[in-house]
């Protein structure tokens, strides 16, 4: 259901070759796995490619635009990054948008009528979301305001309400009070 | 003074449990759909059975109607149809069916093999359709009122406590 990888069929012929391949121990055969996964992703990354030749300020244009979206299948890759299959429709849709004469601002708010601000890596100001943007703000003052206060408050105590570092300061202490 | 030293502690976690135990009950998976309670979007698709007949959303306003965005290469979906089979038999309301990123043929001999409880199926090949809907994890469920208005959206299969909790009492109401 949710396929963050290339089609389904050829990961799994590559990985039959990768059994083919990896008749050696294990070390090797990571080797060979790790290998085949880079290219398994060069490789669907190739896909792409014919497109992008066309116009390459285009395609780079809509990548620049994949970035700020989040893929809801793979929801911590964007949409630039993910193989599947709904980012790559969604790239392709950006493209038309593009090519149609949208500006970025109606190419998002396309993105946001159909999936929410969730899409968004960079979710808009509002009154939901204040917590979101300014609440580690109001932590980092609020821990600081804290430290500050406490730390002025042990300054102002005398030597004597702390206990002492080490051993021999405290005998010291003991031989000054004698 | 001396007793603010105990209870801002307890109160700061106290709030960190609220919002742990909170997170628990939370999946990410299951994003608003900012289409609830918005007219649904319109569409123009052939029939899965019969690519010259048209159906458009319009077609079905004055019903209360349910579609289900299915394809034969889910998996999820094989694991809801028992359960979609069984509930199509009460006739509560259309199923329309929506086949997404499919082929004809594939499509046609998966119901064949698994029970079709479509009333039809529409074909959304490009997933064009299914991308203005806000789909993004097949299977999902929409509930769409007699004005053509959204009032429901499950993502991943259906459960018998979905259908008893959400959609019968939903049905209930839209109807009344």
């Amino acid at each position: 259901m949710r396929n963050c990888l290339p089609p389904v069929a050829q990961y799994r012929a590559r990985l039959q070759w990768g059994r083919r391949l990896a008749w050696g121990g294990p070390a090797l055969r990571r080797l060979a796995t790790s290998l085949l996964i880079a290219l398994a992703a060069t490789t669907a990354w190739a896909k792409d490619a014919p497109l992008a030749a066309d116009d390459p300020a285009l395609e780079k244009h809509v990548m620049a635009i994949a970035t700020e979206l989040r893929c809801l299948v793979c929801q911590n890759q964007t949409i630039a990054d993910s193989h599947a299959d709904l980012a790559v429709d969604l790239r392709q849709q950006i493209r038309e948008l593009l090519k149609k004469g949208s500006t970025d601002q109606q190419v998002l708010s396309y993105m946001t009528d159909r999936y929410g601000d969730f899409v968004l890596y960079r979710p808009p100001v509002k009154s939901t979301t204040w917590f979101l943007w300014f609440g580690p703000g109001v932590l980092l003052v609020a821990g600081l305001a804290g430290l500050i206060l406490i730390l002025r408050r042990r300054a102002r105590m005398g030597d004597d309400r702390f206990e002492p570092d080490e051993p021999e300061a405290a005998e010291e202490q003991q031989e000054v009070r004698a | 003074m001396k007793s603010l030293r105990f209870i801002v502690p307890l109160a700061v976690f106290g709030l960190l449990v609220f919002f742990l135990f909170r997170g628990l009950s939370l999946d990410p998976k299951e994003v608003p759909s900012p289409l609830i309670n918005k007219p649904a979007p319109q569409f123009a698709l052939t029939r899965l059975d019969d690519a010259s007949a048209t159906v458009k959303r319009d077609d079905l306003l004055g019903k209360v109607w349910m579609l289900n965005v299915w394809a034969s290469w889910c998996v999820a979906c094989r694991e809801e149809h028992p359960l979609l089979v069984e509930f199509s038999k009460n006739k509560a309301l259309p199923i329309i069916g929506l086949n997404y990123k499919d082929q004809r043929p594939d499509g046609m001999g998966w119901l064949q093999q698994f029970g079709n409880p479509y009333d039809l199926s529409i074909f959304d090949q490009n997933g064009r359709v299914g991308i203005d809907f806000g789909v993004y994890g097949v299977p999902e469920t929409f509930i769409i009122d007699k004005q053509g208005v959204i009032r429901m959206k499950h993502i991943g299969p259906l459960t018998p406590d979905v259908i008893a909790n959400k959609i019968q009492p939903l049905l209930k109401e839209l109807n009344a």
